[in-house]
């Protein structure tokens, strides 16, 4: 949770996809920590995490990074400070709304629950409030952590094939919104998503 | 066996297509596979297969009330791709026609798929094959609606992500084995949490809602269809906005038997109305007839809210506006592509008098538009009818009225902008442009089928697919 809060309170970008790459990397550890006795289905969806998340999909950004030879998000529409406090709100309202809902015995001191609430409502924040593409696009990374996240609860139960189908379709769909990303910077020449804005009524 | 091959023929076919040598006959690949596609899905339609307990997908009531209509209207989607990328050879068209190959075998296995996680991958995978659709032509107004499309549609779809794992573990922590068939959830019954069902029901609705275009989820649909390719618009208003419609009912069957068929009801009804309501509003105002579209369809997706939030009869009703929808809309967008090309510009104070430009296509659009607000005696008339008559028969008096006072509106609306652009005197600029963009009978013959169909559907809708609509009902909404 420390890590949404750095995403959000960061200018720089690429400590932003550091931020999402190192949370995806604890995600792909966490099932193997919470299972008692060792699965190699288990095993090898955790080791697909690692590497997509914690590798391949930053490698992609950085690489996007450098092509549009930008660093800092300087005008996000909204400031450090506010997302900051309210990324810290949403978190303590994650752990309210985590007590408040009825949880099995076996997840009920996890915090499982509330990080991934406030993991989500961190990437929503990131998703909205800049202007750069690339910040936006870790913010839904930081998004499908957090759905991610709360679906480790449901590790044991839902079939592998279902969780392998998951994580291939968010990583075609990040390898999409990074060509895209690229296609819009050789067509914009920025990735300022406020440029586009001839769509409207 | 034949309910596999509706998915993997077309997935097939698309590998084929990425790896065919030949440009020029490439696009004959969409027209051979729909030709196929509809063999398949309307045998199924008369002679349904049984169903196996317990499997991940099927041809089940539902899948049968609705996918031969997605399947129809690719096929004559796909007699006008072979014409428009003729017209259109100098841009590659290896990707386009894969990529349209597979979101029709990605539409099929979601259309069939009985299982919520299922569901979700093939939808979400449906949605990433538009991608490269929608930028088709390669403009910078094309990037930004597929940006648009991305991010608002990505979101939309973690969303129903986030609630497939809500209704998950609300099946877990009502003692359920693990089994996410929509049947065994709904099997589960009041045994569902009922905090985590609420949670799932609103995140789901969220996210489907958003691929089908539900007011206010419905903003990336204006920017899609106004630049995307006409084939790329009729088959996501008809296709996949049929997927989003169908993934709700399923979700909205688990929660009636889980006792919440009052609050999914009434949700569905007010989003459903508001829809309406928005769409007609922006349709008062664009001046874009390619936007315009967008926001019929926006209007119509609320017509099905409507209608499978009344249950029983309205819910026969919305799936016959299915069929309705599909392929008036396939007629309006065919038809509006090549007024498009004709006149080289989209709005009223760039186009007019295409009826002296392009007459074949100035009169199917006028004919669609009238079919599209529901003129007797095209389908969309009975279907609106019935779903009215069933609203006042259980008492939604004031859900009628405003349902009909937004078809009004929409009607004044588009008849405006389609008699600004087809009347009057051409534009100067357009007329300089030359003949070569003459009407083909590869580019008006296959909204003239969709307009036919339109016509037969109301004027003698087959009794099976009345029985077809009623069975799927009455399995989705038992009668109180």
């Amino acid at each position: 949770m420390g890590l949404n809060l750095l995403a959000l309170g960061s200018s720089r970008l690429p400590s932003v996809i550091r931020a999402a790459a190192v949370q995806g990397m604890v995600l792909g550890v966490l099932p193997l920590l919470m299972e008692t006795k060792f699965h190699w289905m288990v095993g090898l969806v955790s080791v697909g995490t690692v590497v997509v998340k914690g590798f391949v999909i930053p490698g992609l950004l950085r690489r996007a990074l450098r092509a549009a030879s930008i660093d800092r998000e300087v005008e996000p529409l909204l400031g450090f400070i506010p997302s900051l406090l309210l990324g810290a709100g949403a978190t303590i309202g994650a752990v309210a709304l985590g007590n408040a809902l009825p949880l099995r015995p076996e997840h009920a001191n996890l915090l499982l629950v509330p990080g991934a609430f406030a993991t989500v409502v961190s990437g929503f924040l990131l998703l909205m409030g800049r202007a750069k593409a690339i910040a936006q696009v870790c913010g839904y990374l930081i998004l499908e952590n957090g759905i991610y996240l709360f679906g480790l609860l449901l590790i044991t139960t839902t079939p592998l094939v279902v969780e392998a189908g998951i994580l291939l379709d968010l990583t075609v769909a990040v390898f999409v919104i990074g060509i895209i990303v690229d296609r819009i910077q050789r067509e914009f020449d920025t990735l300022d998503t406020r440029k586009l804005n001839t769509l409207r009524e | 066996m034949k309910e596999l091959a509706l998915i993997l023929i077309p997935l097939a076919a698309s590998g084929a297509a990425f790896a065919w040598p030949s440009e020029r006959t490439r696009p004959w690949l969409l027209p051979a596979v729909g030709a196929v596609h509809v063999v398949l899905a309307l045998t199924l339609l008369v002679t349904p297969p049984p169903l196996v307990p317990g499997a991940w997908f099927g041809f089940d009531p539902l899948a049968r009330a609705t996918l031969p209509a997605v399947s129809l209207l690719f096929l004559v989607c796909a007699a006008y791709a072979v014409a428009y990328l003729k017209l259109r050879s100098e841009r590659r068209n290896r990707v386009f026609v894969a990529a349209l190959l597979a979101m029709l075998g990605l539409l099929s296995l979601a259309m069939q798929s009985q299982h919520l996680g299922l569901l979700w991958v093939a939808a979400e995978a449906a949605t990433l094959t538009t991608v490269p659709l929608l930028h088709f032509n390669g403009t910078a107004r094309a990037f930004e609606a597929t940006w648009k499309y991305l991010l608002i549609g990505g979101t939309g779809i973690a969303l129903s992500l986030l609630g497939s794992f809500c209704l998950g573990y609300a099946s877990l922590h009502g003692g359920g084995a693990g089994d996410l068939t929509f049947a065994a959830l709904a099997a589960q019954g009041a045994a569902l949490t009922r905090p985590w069902l609420l949670a799932a029901w609103v995140l789901l609705l969220t996210g489907y809602g958003t691929k089908m275009g539900l007011a206010p989820m419905h903003t990336w649909k204006p920017d899609a269809y106004g630049e995307a390719p006409a084939i790329v618009g009729a088959v996501l208003a008809g296709g996949m906005t049929t997927m989003a419609f169908v993934a709700v009912l399923r979700v909205k069957q688990v929660l009636d038997a889980a006792g919440a068929g009052e609050m999914t009801s009434r949700t569905l009804l007010v989003l459903g109305l508001f829809s309406m309501i928005v769409a007609a509003l922006f349709l008062l105002g664009t001046p874009d007839f390619k936007r315009m579209l967008a926001y019929s369809s926006v209007e119509h997706m609320g017509i099905l809210a409507v209608g499978a939030a009344l249950g029983g009869a309205g819910m026969a009703a919305a799936l016959f506006h299915v069929w309705n929808n599909s392929l008036t809309k396939g007629a309006l967008f065919l038809s509006a592509g090549n007024l498009r090309r004709a006149a080289g510009g989209r709005t009223v104070n760039e186009v007019a008098g295409m009826a002296w430009r392009a007459p074949m296509s100035s009169r199917i659009l006028v004919v669609g538009l009238l079919a599209i607000t529901a003129c007797p005696p095209f389908g969309p008339f009975f279907s609106e009818l019935r779903i009215v008559r069933t609203a006042l028969e259980t008492s939604h008096g004031t859900a009628a009225a405003l349902f009909l006072g937004c078809l009004l509106l929409a009607f004044f609306g588009m008849t405006r902008l389609v008699f600004a652009i087809v009347d009057g005197r051409p534009r100067t600029a357009t007329r300089a442009t030359g003949d070569h963009l003459r009407e083909t009978a590869g580019t008006i013959v296959p909204p003239l089928v969709f307009l036919g169909c339109s016509l037969w559907l109301g004027l003698a809708t087959p009794s099976l697919l009345r029985e077809t609509w009623n069975v799927a009902a009455s399995l989705l909404a038992p009668a109180p």
